[in-house]
């Protein structure tokens, strides 16, 4: 048990939109899942299943209406359901990292800073997250001309590549990935997939969605089924 | 950790009618709070009585001091609200002019502060504030220039300087990009992001504008018609919104 660094229980989640004349959507009901140190789990089920919204509500950016989810924190869990903004922060900061599906660029700010950020959070100094940036950057193939520029104007896949970099500088003991390699080539997913295992060598747990199947099974230890709430024919309706 | 600033059940009236009510929240040190809401929702009520400037009707303030000590800021006496204001607190305005003394030069703003903490070294106090106008990116040249010979995004960024010389804990900004070109805003919330995760100032500010929530802000507070309709991680609020009107303010606006 001491190994856990993941204990989500019950958790259940139902959008209301009440611009669709508060129209539920139950996504996630009553869902459990636990990872241990050094785990790789993969999320799967069909689209719109919920893999996403399980993965935000690990990292407490979407609130739940049910369940508990512990993530360990330093010495002791925390609730991420029951914790307090400014908790959520810190749990963020040094314990739960997130590889979104796109990078959300700050105005004037470069490539090599933004990937340096979450260093500098850590108390390093500026000078000495801007190295380590700097291989992180080379290492994902991101030339060096690049690092000095905001990556508003990138491809998707560089700017996928700079997400990446930002979400696993901070040696976090926790990773949630949203389809990190979704838009790089073979090359540079080999790459992270080489990240994720490294990471995993360190003891930090993933939890990951991989839309490629040979990507998920190098890396996952466990797949784990987000099992479908009842409300199909009500999403169908809505899309109908 | 404790709060910087706890407010309990704040209620402020015009008349008969309440500028903002039953508001609640605990401040933490370094934490980025913006209140958000369309306009004459109000905001601006609710901050201008957190800071003081407006006499609260209902609850309570307290602020707890660099030594720790609490202060009830709804009967504070004048001059240690004064004292605190000075000290502690720092009040950047949406129009320059009404946070800035307009017939000194920049130099003199940005050392009134220090002055009225008791520096009185020329020198010192010249250099200080040629450093702060480098700080927030103004030329030091420009230290004997008033602030009406500033563009208006010159004029907020010298209302910084001129709140953070003395390094406050805790600074309340109303709108301070609501007059600012896009161009020019997006330098200052640059600005603005750097000095606070540089001081780890605490900051209460008012915006409508939900993409400056996003870039600044851990935490938001969504006001309608005087209440706080929705509070909570600002991620959580542009991203998975509660309250009717979050979801219809979310969804007015293109991407936050
Ligand atoms: N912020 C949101 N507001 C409303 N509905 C949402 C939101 N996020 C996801 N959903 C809905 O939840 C369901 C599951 O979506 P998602 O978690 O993205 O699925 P997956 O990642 O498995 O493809 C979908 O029907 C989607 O439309
Ligand atoms: N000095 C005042 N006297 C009377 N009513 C006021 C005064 N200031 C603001 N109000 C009213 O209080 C409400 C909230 O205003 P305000 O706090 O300025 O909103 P916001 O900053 O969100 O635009 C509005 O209805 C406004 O008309
Ligand atoms: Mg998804
Ligand atoms: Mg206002």
């Amino acid at each position: 048990m001491t190994t856990l660094l993941i204990d989500a229980q019950n958790v259940s989640k139902t959008f209301v939109l009440h611009q669709q004349d508060g129209l539920a959507l139950p996504v996630l009901d009553d869902v459990s899942l636990q990872v241990a140190v050094g785990e790789c789990v993969a999320l799967v089920g069909p689209s719109g299943a919920g893999k996403s919204t399980f993965l935000k509500a690990l990292y407490a950016n979407y609130l739940v209406q049910a369940g508990t989810i512990g993530i360990f924190h330093r010495e002791g869990w925390v609730d991420m359901v029951a914790a307090l903004p400014h908790q959520i922060v810190e749990v963020r900061r040094h314990t739960l990292g997130y590889v979104s599906q796109f990078l959300r660029v700050i105005p004037r700010v470069s490539a090599l800073d933004i990937v340096a950020e979450p260093l500098v959070e850590w108390g390093e100094s500026l000078e000495a997250a801007r190295t380590v940036a700097g291989t992180w950057l080379a290492r994902l193939n991101i030339h060096e001309r690049l690092w000095s520029l905001p990556p508003a104007t990138f491809s998707g896949g560089e700017q996928q590549r700079v997400n990446i970099a930002r979400g696993m500088i901070a040696p976090r003991p926790i990773l949630l990935l949203d389809e990190p390699t979704a838009s790089l080539d073979a090359a540079n997913r080999a790459v992270v997939i080489e990240l994720m295992r490294e990471a995993k060598a360190r003891g930090a747990a993933l939890v990951g969605i991989f839309h490629d199947e040979a990507t998920r099974d190098t890396v996952a230890d466990r797949l784990f089924t987000v099992p479908l709430a009842r409300r199909l024919d009500t999403a169908k309706e809505l899309t109908a | 950790m404790t709060p910087i600033l706890s407010v309990r059940q704040v209620a402020k009236r015009y008349g008969q009618r309440y500028g903002c009510r039953e508001v609640s929240f605990d401040l933490y040190p370094g934490e980025v709070l913006c209140i958000v809401g369309e306009s004459g929702s109000g905001k601006s009520t609710l901050l201008s009585t957190l800071a003081g400037k407006l006499a609260a009707d209902e609850g309570e303030v307290t602020f707890r001091d660099v030594n720790g000590t609490e202060h009830d800021l709804l009967t504070l006496a004048e001059a240690d609200r004064r004292r605190l204001a000075r000290t502690e607190w720092g009040f950047v305005t949406q129009h320059a002019r009404d946070g800035l003394r307009m017939n000194v030069s920049a130099g003199a703003n940005v050392s009134e502060r220090l002055m009225a903490l008791g520096q009185r070294h020329y020198g010192e106090l010249r250099a200080t504030a040629g450093e702060w106008l480098e700080k927030v990116e103004i030329s030091a040249e420009r230290l004997d220039d008033r602030p009406s010979q500033f563009s208006g995004g010159m004029q907020q960024r010298l209302q910084i300087a001129r709140n953070l010389v003395t390094k406050p804990r805790l600074v309340f900004m109303d709108e301070p990009t609501g007059g600012l070109d896009v161009s020019v805003q997006a330098r200052f919330l640059d600005l603005l992001r750097r000095l606070v995760h540089e001081t780890g100032i605490a900051v209460i500010m008012v915006t409508h504008d939900l993409g400056v929530a996003r870039l600044l802000a851990h935490r938001t507070l969504v006001m309608q018609q005087g209440r706080v309709v929705e509070a909570g991680l600002t991620d959580q609020i542009l991203d998975d919104p509660q309250h009717p009107y979050t979801q219809l303010l979310v969804s007015s606006i293109l991407q936050a």
